[in-house]
């Protein structure tokens, strides 16, 4: 069977015959995928906010636009890092602050209202899956009051560290005395 | 064969690969009997190692019976000895070779014109790291291709059992290196930073070599406790100021002796804004290390002391107090450790009893498992502090 990876193999080196099972969890490809759709998201946000506030009727705001891209990339790159759960977190904060800015553009007098409602059933679809991708990936870390098993007895000398530390002692009475 | 491979940040399968092949006459192939997972194979899972390519076989920590070897290994290994593989790559031959300066092997990295751009000049060839130091397979697998066989192994006698030889490819030599590097003297006071397996290593080198006084830093409650067994006075850093606790177990003179068994990815805490600071640039891909632990060895050593870095950085770090190390007129001793330089004697000392470094091992499970313990091990679930494979 082909596979990718083998191309770059040193000729000689094993290649790769059949894929094992991967731990990623669907989660795990959730939060990449939103990592990624934030960081999408930020570029456009950072680069073209005129766009984006002239779609939602929201013109003068585009420095608002232009923060919440920066956001968006921040939160996107933690989100595809090892901190994966602070990035999705952090999405669902960025989730709220977006939701709170469309609704203040929310007025009569916007024609572009429509799109606002829009944006914001999109914000809240997203900001379900953020919510529960955050949820399934929390660290698996033990807390620090979990219980643990201890190593007392496990000092590694067969002959107990007083034997070690008696001889010790005596190689450099040895050597203090050679000198 | 079976073998751990890595195909992305935490993404480690065990897959079906190609058995290896003699490629040079120089080579050997051994039937794998253990490996290890070390804390430097985490640095890889996480992705902050760069130069890895999804299809890298991991494991540096390896050891099991010659079952093929090629026509110029010489006589110096035949099939059926058995041995453990250093994670350095040796020819023996070249200026750094001689000199026992192993981890700088002029000879064996394949891919060095990769390291000189990255570090100005290569290091050796290590088996299943970055393609930086030559991107040889690793020994987390059924079988191992050993390159420059004749002069990368340590034979083993056949009446010590795995579990207290498998340590000397990699973590014993390396703990020992740190304690060796620090010139101990009978009255010197010891620090130790981190308790993972090398941290554990360090402690019973020191000891060893005879230190006055030995103190293990760390925060986690069962690493703490292997350290106390080993004749460590421990600091919990997470409820008590490490800085106050070692000025007061020094009389306020700090330690004159500081190892740093953390590297990289030290650990993040509130109360400590740098590591915020640095695990945010780690983020953003601004630095690459999270040096915390050099910063309060340079500040807490005492002036004259030595520091010494078996911990692994890979790139750039910030904000490294150089006004303290210059005036306090320390010295720095790092490096990837000189496995061959050590090994004679460290074997000696285990068929003598003086020491058995099985007491570390805390998870032994087959090959198979080992995508599970990678989480297992990175997350310090069930009090795990190294776990052994056994193919």
């Amino acid at each position: 069977m082909f596979h990718f990876s083998n191309i770059v193999r040193t000729r000689g080196d094993p290649k790769l015959v059949a894929g094992g099972p991967s731990l990623k969890r669907p989660e795990d490809q959730l939060a990449r995928a939103l990592g990624w759709f934030s960081i999408g998201l930020g570029v456009v946000e950072l680069f073209a906010p005129r766009r984006v506030t002239e779609t939602l009727g929201m013109e003068g705001h585009e420095t608002l636009v232009r923060a919440f891209g920066v956001r968006e990339i921040m939160a996107g790159i933690t989100s595809l890092s090892v901190e994966k759960n602070a990035g999705l977190w952090a999405r669902v904060g960025g989730d709220g602050l977006d939701a709170a800015a469309l609704l203040s553009g929310l007025t009569p007098d916007n024609p572009k209202k429509g799109n606002i409602v829009l944006a914001l059933l999109m914000v809240g679809g997203i900001a379900m899956l953020d919510y529960r991708a955050a949820q399934d990936t929390r660290p698996r870390r033990p807390t620090r009051d979990a219980r643990r098993k201890l190593y007392p007895n496990r000092s590694g000398f067969p002959k107990g560290i007083e034997s070690v530390r008696t001889a010790a002692k005596q190689i450099a009475a040895h050597a203090a005395g050679r000198t | 064969m079976k073998a751990l491979v890595w195909h992305g940040k935490e993404d480690i399968r065990c897959d079906t690969v190609t058995d290896p092949e003699i490629q040079d006459p120089r080579d050997a192939i051994i039937k794998v009997t253990s490996c290890a997972i070390c804390g430097s194979d985490l640095h890889l899972f996480h992705n902050y190692i760069p130069g890895m390519l999804p299809g890298d076989i991991m494991g540096h920590e390896t050891m099991g019976e010659v079952v093929e070897v090629g026509s110029g290994v010489d006589g110096k290994l035949k099939k059926g000895d058995r041995i453990v593989v250093p994670f350095t790559i040796i020819c023996g031959e070249c200026d750094q070779c001689k000199r026992g300066n192993f981890s700088v092997c002029e000879t064996t990295n394949r891919k060095r014109h990769l390291a000189e751009k990255a570090f100005g000049h290569s290091c050796a060839g290590l088996f299943g790291y970055t393609h930086l130091t030559g991107g040889y397979p690793g020994g987390q697998a059924e079988y191992l291709r050993v390159p420059f066989a004749d002069a990368t192994h340590i034979k083993v006698p056949a009446s010590i059992p795995d579990e207290q030889l498998l340590f000397l490819s990699d973590i014993f030599p390396t703990g020992w290196q740190a304690a060796v590097q620090c010139d101990i003297e009978p009255t010197d006071t010891v620090a130790i930073w981190g308790c993972g397996p090398v941290g554990q290593m360090a402690i019973r080198s020191a000891v060893l070599l005879g230190a006055n006084q030995v103190i293990a830093i760390d925060c986690l409650p069962e690493r703490l406790s292997m350290a106390e067994a080993g004749g460590a006075t421990t600091i919990d850093f997470e409820s008590e100021s490490v800085l106050e606790r070692l000025k007061e177990l020094t009389d306020g003179r700090g330690p004159e002796k500081c190892i740093d068994c953390v590297g990289m990815e030290s650990h993040v805490m509130a109360s400590l804004p740098d590591t915020l600071l640095d695990r945010a640039k780690q983020m953003v891909m601004v630095e690459s290390d999270r040096p915390h632990v050099l910063r309060e060895m340079i500040y807490v050593c005492r002036p004259g002391g030595i520091i010494s870095v078996p911990g692994v950085y890979s790139g750039f770090s910030d904000m490294l107090p150089m006004g303290a190390f210059m005036n306090k007129g320390l010295t720095m001793r790092t490096g990837q450790t000189h496995v061959n330089r050590w090994t004679d004697d460290l074997l000696h000392r285990i068929e003598e009893g003086q020491i058995d470094p099985s007491f570390v091992i805390t998870h032994t499970v087959p090959l198979s498992q080992g995508p599970e313990m990678y989480q297992v091990f990175r997350d310090k679930r069930d009090s795990c502090i190294k776990v052994v494979l056994r193919p």
